[in-house]
């Protein structure tokens, strides 16, 4: 992987960079060094936007795990309300984001919150219930082999069955609560914010700013995926997956 | 025989589904206490079906089953029962013991007893120190084992089996044919065995029934008088063969009275 990335940097470098032009493309050092002269207003903007990120992956990841558990319970429910779901899901961004920012104020950052959210909720809600629903239906009839009640059943059998599930969901919302929280916030927002940064630099045609703040954007993606990652092994430490064995 | 010292009693049971597949017709039936009773006939008759209705996962259209001397429900809810499926349906999430473990859970046991069992258990099915290994970890043979531990680990006077080793190569099956007879005789308990396999049928049995295609009847019941303890020789004796010839005939039988039947029916004889 090393290898990998020592490469790309010096394809980036002494490739790419000088044949596109610095106006397009700025090289890795020129990126290196205005990232360390605006380490501070970078570091600050990115703790601002991972805030909005985070606070929308738990509000849409919540809501997207209660709605299926609800699904799940009540199944003709599902039949009701998903296909309003997947008609939310089919909105796209750029037509809800500016609304968002309307509803909650410009400024305010529960508006990127709120596209966050939007973005994370059907993921979640789609894996979750495809988790509590998989389950085969031999392992539900031996629990009704031992009088189980509907209680038993969830807790025993269907929400360990759904955790894999549930962690691919979450996986994929904290990718998209990143993106939600940035292009929420190209539409206008705080100028403490990330996405503002990156979109008043590229104006400014300060592009090694503009690709710094990309980097401390991506930076912060990986870690906040990676966060998950560890949760997920921690809570599943009995997945094969997780003991390092090829199945 | 009368119902009450019966371990299962099956009269005039009958289940048509919705949608109007007939899969059982009037099935009478007996199963004495440490009997080893095989259900064998085509694909289709219904015999996992009955067997679901005797464990009161599925009810009778018609009929009544009486499980231990009491209705097939109160049964259930009792726990007079443990069931084995073609699959292990082991949970990944759980070791070996504490999937076993997992029956006695839900009866209430305290950690200390539920230990006390699982090992018994585990020696029982000669799995001794696999305790702590997770299902991905062992072989499909190992882990119907493990699912046997399992519905025997409460006890239960009866133990319903639904195809258990037919996922399973010819000489893991033969082998664990031989190792249930063994639990089954340290056990006492009673059987009802769901099997594909004329030679498993009559090696396992103290009496077979032979069912007919669907609509699912009892065509026939033959009595095995092989010898008990049974060993794989005596898959190789003249009244071994005997006995698994009389099988198929009786299957071909009920296939075709059958087909005569419907065709009868539809005019057409």
């Amino acid at each position: 992987m090393a290898l990998v990335f020592a490469a790309g940097m010096l394809l980036w470098q002494f490739a790419f960079a000088p044949w596109l032009g610095k106006f397009l493309l700025p090289t890795p050092t020129e990126i290196a060094r205005s990232l360390h002269d605006h380490w501070s207003i970078l570091w600050h903007a990115g703790w601002f936007t991972l805030q909005e990120a985070l606070g929308g992956f738990a509000i849409g990841s919540g809501l997207g795990i209660a709605v299926a558990l609800a699904l799940a319970r009540w199944r003709r429910l599902s039949g009701a309300l998903m296909p309003y779901a997947i008609a939310a899901n089919a909105v796209p961004i750029i037509a809800f984001a500016p609304i968002m920012n309307d509803w909650f104020g410009l400024l305010n950052p529960r508006s990127k919150m709120a596209i966050a959210a939007v973005l994370c909720f059907f993921p979640v809600l789609v894996n979750t219930v495809r988790g509590l629903t998989s389950v085969p239906p031999a392992a539900i009839e031996l629990m009704r082999s031992y009088a189980a009640s509907e209680l038993d059943v969830f807790r025993r059998v269907r929400f360990p069955s759904a955790l894999p599930f549930v962690f691919t969901g979450l996986k994929v919302a904290t990718v998209l609560s990143m993106i939600g929280a940035i292009v929420g916030e190209y539409f206008g927002g705080s100028i403490q914010a990330l996405g503002v940064q990156i979109e008043n630099s590229v104006t400014l045609f300060d592009l090694p700013l503009a690709w710094a703040a990309i980097v401390v954007a991506s930076a912060m993606g990986i870690a906040f995926y990676v966060l998950i990652g560890v949760v997920e092994r921690f809570t599943m430490d009995w997945h094969p997956s997780a003991q390092g064995v090829r199945e | 025989m009368n119902e009450e010292t019966a371990v299962v009693a099956l009269s005039g049971v009958s289940k048509r589904f919705r949608g109007g597949t007939v899969a059982l017709q009037g099935i009478d039936l007996e199963v004495r206490p440490r009997e080893f009773v095989s259900l064998i006939g085509p694909s289709g008759c219904g015999k996992s079906t009955l067997l679901r209705v005797i464990g009161d996962l599925v009810p009778p259209t018609e009929g009544a089953v009486t499980v231990n001397g009491k209705p097939a429900g109160r049964a259930r809810r009792d726990r007079d029962y443990g069931i084995v499926f073609q699959q292990a349906v082991l949970y990944d999430w759980r070791t070996v013991a504490k999937n076993i473990a997992l029956p006695l859970e839900m009866l209430g046991w305290d950690r200390r007893r539920r230990k006390e069992r699982v090992d018994e258990m585990l020696q029982l099915v000669e799995l001794t120190g696999f305790a702590d290994h997770h299902p991905w970890q062992l072989s499909g043979g190992m882990q119907q084992r493990v699912s046997i531990a399992r519905a025997l680990s409460f006890e239960p006077a009866l133990l319903l089996m639904d195809e258990p080793f037919g996922a399973l190569d010819e000489m893991t099956r033969e082998r664990l044919n031989v190792e249930l007879l063994r639990i089954w005789a340290e056990t006492g308990s009673t059987v009802v065995f769901v099997t594909h396999s004329i030679p498993e049928a009559v090696f396992l049995s103290t009496r077979v029934v032979v069912m007919s295609a669907r609509p699912g009847r009892i065509a026939q019941v033959i009595d095995v008088d092989l010898p008990q303890p049974r060993t794989n020789e005596v898959r190789e004796e003249p009244r071994f063969f005997e006995l698994v010839t009389e099988v198929r005939e009786a299957l071909a039988r009920g296939g075709a009275e059958q087909a005569t039947a419907q065709l009868i029916a539809e005019g057409e004889l």
